[in-house]
């Protein structure tokens, strides 16, 4: 297993004192791997922002360590800590790029902060610009700049200090979906081409689906959830999992069936066979519920709801049938006497 | 008429061109001091705030409640309470040198003000991008607030050139020279009226000028418009 470039534990954050004081992060512990690409994913206030900035230390966490590199960045002096900064650089979702700035000259600036040389600066500059696809706007002002080559602008100036680790605040939020995705192919390439570790924040599991190889579950704070995409995606086990993965599956509380049970497909053979063999192999038919499934490198993966038979007999039959599937898994979700 | 132009002017076209002289002088000088001053007071006010790049609750309502004071006085007042310190600072209370003391005195926070001002609409966003690459909080008052802020901070400079304009004919009526001391001298006290009326003109002329110039630079220098 590849080292952990960033690990986090018991990290804590409380914003403001007393009576007024908001947790905003509690009990965080996780690791992103070097060289992978790492999401976190969570509805609007859960905490993914205040988190990733709690990994280059804009925000001091209130208690816990962020190791990053093998530096300790809590124990760090301001002067270490903008030192360790120009190895982990950020990307955001309003880009915030030096408005009276060229396009070269805003990719400079990182390399004018450390004190590179000016005919250094503007060679490393343009071969970043020719990275992101954008050599022929070097000398374009960023108000004459679509979002989507805004953002990249804003990537080749993240890179411009070879960081080691690349965090990305929503980075496609504000994006069209076309230009969300060159984005991500763009991100995917780069983590390939230069092996910079990239740690996603998004709040649309697509993104995550899109690039990333282990997420997790930010909600409310905590961590619900992580582990590898494929794994939360084929069986999230978590409500707020289930929400985020299968939007349209969220329903339980209102079902009218008695006894009510999740499939997880991983990977194998689609739903309707299932379905249709339930008949013919045991006569017992179920009600779909609801059903939510994607395709993930050429294996299916999804969720279903089934509402059993109200026949304690037939529902168990059906169970011991579905339990007996290759990769499909299932559970529980709830049972009225 | 043409004669009694040629008239006025033969007999007053020479203190004219130096009461001119003396007020652009007076404005230019002032208005630079000014900022040497003021420019510094509102980085200090805007980097020290809470959330700022550099947060001194302390600093930052000690210098607010200076500057408010120093606001909060007229100028004519400013100046005639200053003058034993201007003496001391220039050796004299009046003439241009002991003008530009309480113009630059009663500028600076006004100027501090305008500063303040225009670096708190830049994007705060873009400060901590910079915060995020490491940069010092020297680094991001010089590459990001001051540069980023150019086209307001030049707006601002217009507004503090037109009020320093102002107070230095305040000034003349307590023997600064300039043009608001022909006004006073000639215009009233010796009931010139053309006197009067060409120093009205020379300054609606310069305020229209500066306004214009500055206006134009503003939209010139910014990126944003392009
Ligand atoms: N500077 C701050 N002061 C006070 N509360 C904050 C601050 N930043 C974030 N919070 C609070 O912390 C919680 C998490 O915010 P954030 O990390 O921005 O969430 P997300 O990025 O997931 O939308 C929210 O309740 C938010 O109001
Ligand atoms: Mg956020």
């Amino acid at each position: 297993m590849a080292q952990p470039i960033i690990e986090i534990r018991h990290l804590t954050k409380t914003f403001g004192t007393g009576d007024t004081a908001v947790t905003a992060l509690e009990d965080i512990n996780l690791e992103v791997r070097a060289g992978e690409i790492f999401g976190i994913i969570g509805l609007s206030g859960a905490g993914k922002s205040t988190l990733v900035r709690c990994m280059n230390l804009l925000e001091r966490p209130t208690s816990g360590s962020v190791v990053v590199d093998g530096q300790e960045l809590t124990a760090l002096t301001e002067a270490q800590l903008r030192k360790a900064r120009r190895s982990i650089t950020m990307i955001f979702q309003g880009f915030h790029l030096l408005m009276q700035r060229t396009v070269l000259h805003n990719v400079c600036f990182p390399m004018e902060l450390s004190g590179v040389p000016k005919a250094r600066q503007r060679q490393r500059a343009l071969e970043l610009l020719e990275l992101v696809g954008l050599a022929d706007k070097a000398e374009a002002y960023p108000a004459q700049l679509s979002g989507g080559q805004k953002q990249r602008v804003a990537i080749a100036r993240a890179l411009a200090t070879d960081p080691k680790v690349l965090l990305c605040d929503e980075a496609t939020s504000a994006l069209d979906p076309n230009t969300t995705a060159s984005i991500l192919e763009l991100l995917k390439d780069l983590n390939r081409k230069l092996g910079v570790t990239v740690v996603v924040i998004t709040h649309q599991m697509s993104v995550i689906e899109e690039i990333c190889s282990r997420v997790a579950i930010l909600d409310g704070g905590v961590i619900a959830e992580q582990g590898e995409v494929e794994d939360i995606f084929s069986n999230p086990r978590t409500e707020i999992g289930r929400q985020l993965v299968y939007p349209s599956c969220v329903r339980i509380a209102q079902l009218p069936a008695s006894r009510v049970i999740r499939l997880a497909f991983n990977g194998g053979s689609s739903y309707e066979p299932l379905i249709a063999s339930l008949a013919i192999d045991c006569g017992v038919k179920v009600n779909i519920l609801g059903a939510d499934t994607r395709n993930m490198d050429g294996r299916a993966f999804g969720t279903m709801l089934l509402g059993l038979p109200q026949d304690p007999g037939e529902a168990a039959k059906a169970l011991e049938y579905i339990r007996c599937q290759p990769n499909i898994t299932v559970e529980e979700v709830e049972h009225h006497a | 008429m043409l004669d009694t132009i040629s008239g006025f002017f033969a007999e007053y076209g020479q203190i004219l061109g130096q009461g001119t002289v003396d007020t652009l002088i007076m404005t230019v000088v002032s208005t630079i001091l000014a900022y040497v001053i003021g420019l510094p007071l509102g980085v200090l006010l805007v980097i020290t705030q809470p959330h700022g790049i550099w947060p001194h609750k302390w600093l930052n309502r000690a210098l607010g409640w200076i500057i408010n004071v120093g606001r909060s006085l007229p100028f004519i007042i400013l100046m005639l309470a200053i003058m034993d310190f201007t003496k001391l600072l220039v050796g004299t209370k009046v003439g241009i040198r002991g003008a530009v003391v309480p113009l630059v005195v009663s500028a600076a926070p006004f100027i501090a003000r305008l500063v303040e001002t225009s670096l708190s609409e830049v994007d705060a966003g873009v400060v901590e991008a910079a915060q995020s690459m490491g940069a010092s909080t020297f680094q991001i008052v010089w590459k990001v607030y001051l540069p980023e802020a150019r086209p307001s901070l030049t707006l601002g400079g217009s507004i503090s050139i037109i009020t320093i304009l102002a107070y230095t004919a305040i000034a003349g009526c307590v023997g600064a020279g300039g043009l608001g001391d022909l006004a006073i001298r000639y215009g009233y006290q010796r009931k010139v009226p053309s006197m009067m009326l060409a120093t009205v003109v020379l300054i609606v002329i310069f305020v229209q000028i500066i306004q214009s110039v500055f206006s134009w630079l503003s939209k010139a220098i910014d990126k944003r418009l392009k």
